[in-house]
């Protein structure tokens, strides 16, 4: 699993790349956490085209930090779907109650 | 195909791949295996974080192939689940501040096309599920 972030104002923007699941994700929400908030940000958009796995540790992780995003009077989006993580997105719900976007800069402008 | 491992969470990958692998010689689709490897995932998980919620043990798959399908059971000799039912309930989880969705039973009902879950407290839990690659010809 690799992850990058980058700080466009008050968003967070996490590309996840590889498998993400219950090993996986735990690192994953320490480091998304630490970024957020010891920057005081707003809103996360995460980029979930280099997924090329997602069990519902994932739905998890998205859902956490949906809370949190909230609880700070921003708002989670989720770019870059694809067919390897549409499925199990789809089946969680999630799709209804956070943001989808086709690209990163689709996110941000809204 | 009989493959065991210790309950550590770094061997979920490796679990989901082995059967993957497995079910392949079949000829799936790509999509057919994604939803095995997803299945296996949440069992796996299920067995590692609850079943030996309170020390490693050693989790067990077994694999076996009839015609179009194949049937994965996974086990472990851990804690064992209390009421099954309500275990199985979308979005009911035991760790919530695990961040746990609640899903992996649901996921791997919907993945696959049959999910038996027999279970003994302090004795471990036994899932057995079916897949039918419906894109794979039966023969004879």
């Amino acid at each position: 699993m690799r992850l990058s972030t980058e700080i466009i104002k008050d968003n967070l923007i996490i590309r996840l790349e590889g498998e993400l699941d219950h090993h996986t994700s735990e690192e994953v929400r320490r480091k998304i956490d630490s970024e957020y908030y010891n920057n005081n940000l707003l809103n996360m958009v995460l980029d979930l085209g280099g997924l090329n796995f997602m069990d519902s540790s994932g739905i998890g992780l998205i859902m956490g930090r949906y809370k949190n995003c909230k609880e700070q009077g921003g708002k989670l989006s989720i770019v870059n779907i694809n067919s390897k993580v549409e499925r199990i997105l789809e089946m969680s719900g999630l799709m209804k109650i956070v943001n989808i976007y086709i690209t990163v800069e689709e996110a941000l402008k809204s | 195909m009989k493959l065991e491992f210790l309950s550590k969470s770094k061997n979920e990958s490796f679990a989901r791949v082995v059967v993957a692998a497995f079910a392949s010689q079949l000829d799936p689709t790509i999509e057919e295996l994604s939803d095995i490897k997803t299945a296996v995932s949440e069992a796996v998980t299920n067995a590692i974080i609850h079943g030996y919620e309170y020390g490693e043990g050693i989790v067990s798959i077994e694999a076996i192939i009839e015609d179009n399908r194949v049937e994965v059971i996974v086990q472990d000799k851990g804690r064992g689940i209390e009421d099954v039912n309500k275990a199985m309930e979308p979005f009911f989880t035991s760790k919530p501040e695990l961040e746990r969705s609640g899903m992996g039973f649901t996921v791997m009902e919907t993945f696959m096309d049959n999910l038996q879950v027999e279970s003994q407290l302090n004795h471990g839990t036994i899932v057995k599920m079916v897949k039918v690659f419906k894109s794979v010809p039966v023969e004879g």
